[in-house]
């Protein structure tokens, strides 16, 4: 039996794609992680350049004795995380409005992931690698919980 | 207030002056690119630029072409660019604008343009169309009665069921430019006007179709639409409260 189309019926339905829809996460993660940010970035700003001494405070002991701190550590994974997930969904939002020929988009976008994975890898490993007390540097410099302080 | 019954004599009164309008021609037969070309026009300070359109097409060049119907702000064929802004131009007065300095006026951005001011408006009606902007009900009235809606269910979509699809802000939209498989904002706004309506039944329907890759998550709340609308419907806010709809998995 053939049916007759309704009338009007558009000629092609918009197909809905399966799977996760990444347009909405992707906006919803923007939104979240944006008001996170907003906490982690002033508060990473206020305590490196405003409190106790200020910025004078900052060299390599202040940097080391921060990383040794289980508390600044999972900060400064968030900020890492957050920061560079946000701005790397921003450029690809970007490239997705600007690049219209396909393959300057596909390289662009590879691009952009490839940085991303990069940064990511390294930022991670210079937070959990750290050695706040490298071996035969001079004891003004390092930090005073260092064995060459003691 | 008194009243007083104006002599022939001052309506003459009402001020006259010079407006220098800069238009961007299109001519598809003749020209390769748009180009601008002025007119100076003898305007009174009750005009609208339609009607200074009007006296070039009518006394200095017939074949400025552009649309325009019931001129009265309600058919919504006359959106165009005005100064770098997206207006009706049967309501904005010529009055408005800053005079010392030429009337700006263009077509509208984003749609092929087809002729002077006049674009292809299809894209902007396949996209409003696909949306699916009609009643989608299975339930039937009680005979020969309509169906009956509260007043606080009517004010709930209330402000998106004054479009008159001029297109004016979805040719604002600076996603729209670049990406011409955006629904916009104008598709989205009809979409809220029956999503948000309680006699519907087929929000679930478009709240699908609008949660698509050129959906509702393509809106970066630039603003350019509410700014540009006529008719002064809050199309951003609109579009938010589909997102939120969506998140929310129903109206």
């Amino acid at each position: 039996m053939t049916t007759i189309e309704a009338p009007r019926t558009p000629a092609a339905k918009p197909q809905r794609r399966r799977g996760i829809n990444w347009e909405k996460w992707g906006w919803m993660y923007m939104r979240a992680s944006g008001v996170v940010l907003v906490v982690l970035i002033f508060g990473h700003l206020f305590v490196n350049l405003v409190a106790g001494e200020g910025v004078k405070a900052i060299d390599f002991a202040f940097v080391a004795g921060k990383l040794a701190d289980p508390f600044w550590v999972v900060w400064d994974t968030l900020l890492l995380w957050l920061a560079l997930i946000h701005g790397a969904n921003g450029m690809r939002t970007l490239v997705n409005d600007y690049a219209t020929n396909p393959t300057v988009r596909r390289i662009l976008l590879g691009a952009i992931l490839a940085s991303t994975v990069v940064l990511l890898t390294l930022g991670t490993l210079v937070i959990y690698t750290f050695d706040p007390c490298p071996a035969g540097q001079p004891a003004d410099l390092l930090p005073s919980f260092c064995p060459v302080n003691q | 207030m008194t009243l007083v019954t104006d002599a022939p004599a001052e309506v003459g009164a009402v001020q006259a002056y010079t407006a220098t309008l800069i238009i961007r021609r299109f001519d598809p037969d003749v020209d390769a690119e748009p180009y601008w070309q002025d007119f100076d026009v003898e305007v009174y300070s009750t005009d609208r630029v339609l009607d200074a359109l009007h006296k070039i097409k009518w006394e200095q060049d017939g074949s400025l072409t552009f649309r325009r119907s019931c001129a009265h702000g309600i058919c919504g064929s006359d959106a165009m660019r005005i100064n770098g802004k997206n207006r009706l131009a049967c309501k904005t007065l010529i009055k408005d604008l800053d005079i010392s300095k030429p009337i700006y006026v263009e077509a509208i951005k984003g749609l092929p343009l087809e002729k002077d001011l006049i674009v292809d408006m299809e894209p902007f009606f396949e996209s409003y169309r696909s949306i699916n902007p009609f009643l989608m009900a299975t339930s039937k009235p009680e005979k020969g009665k309509e169906r009956v809606q509260s007043v606080v269910a009517r004010e709930r979509f209330d402000d998106t069921t004054k479009c008159i699809l001029c297109a004016a802000c979805t040719s604002s939209c600076p996603v729209f430019w670049t990406d011409g498989q955006y629904f916009g904002p104008a598709a989205i706004v009809n979409a809220h006007r029956f999503i948000f309506d309680d006699r519907d039944e087929g929000a679930q329907v478009r709240l699908d179709i609008l949660n698509d890759k050129e959906g509702v998550w393509r809106c970066r709340t630039t603003f350019n639409c509410s700014e540009a609308c006529p008719r002064g419907i809050q199309v951003t806010q609109a579009i938010a409260e589909v997102k939120q709809a969506i998140l929310r998995g129903k109206p």
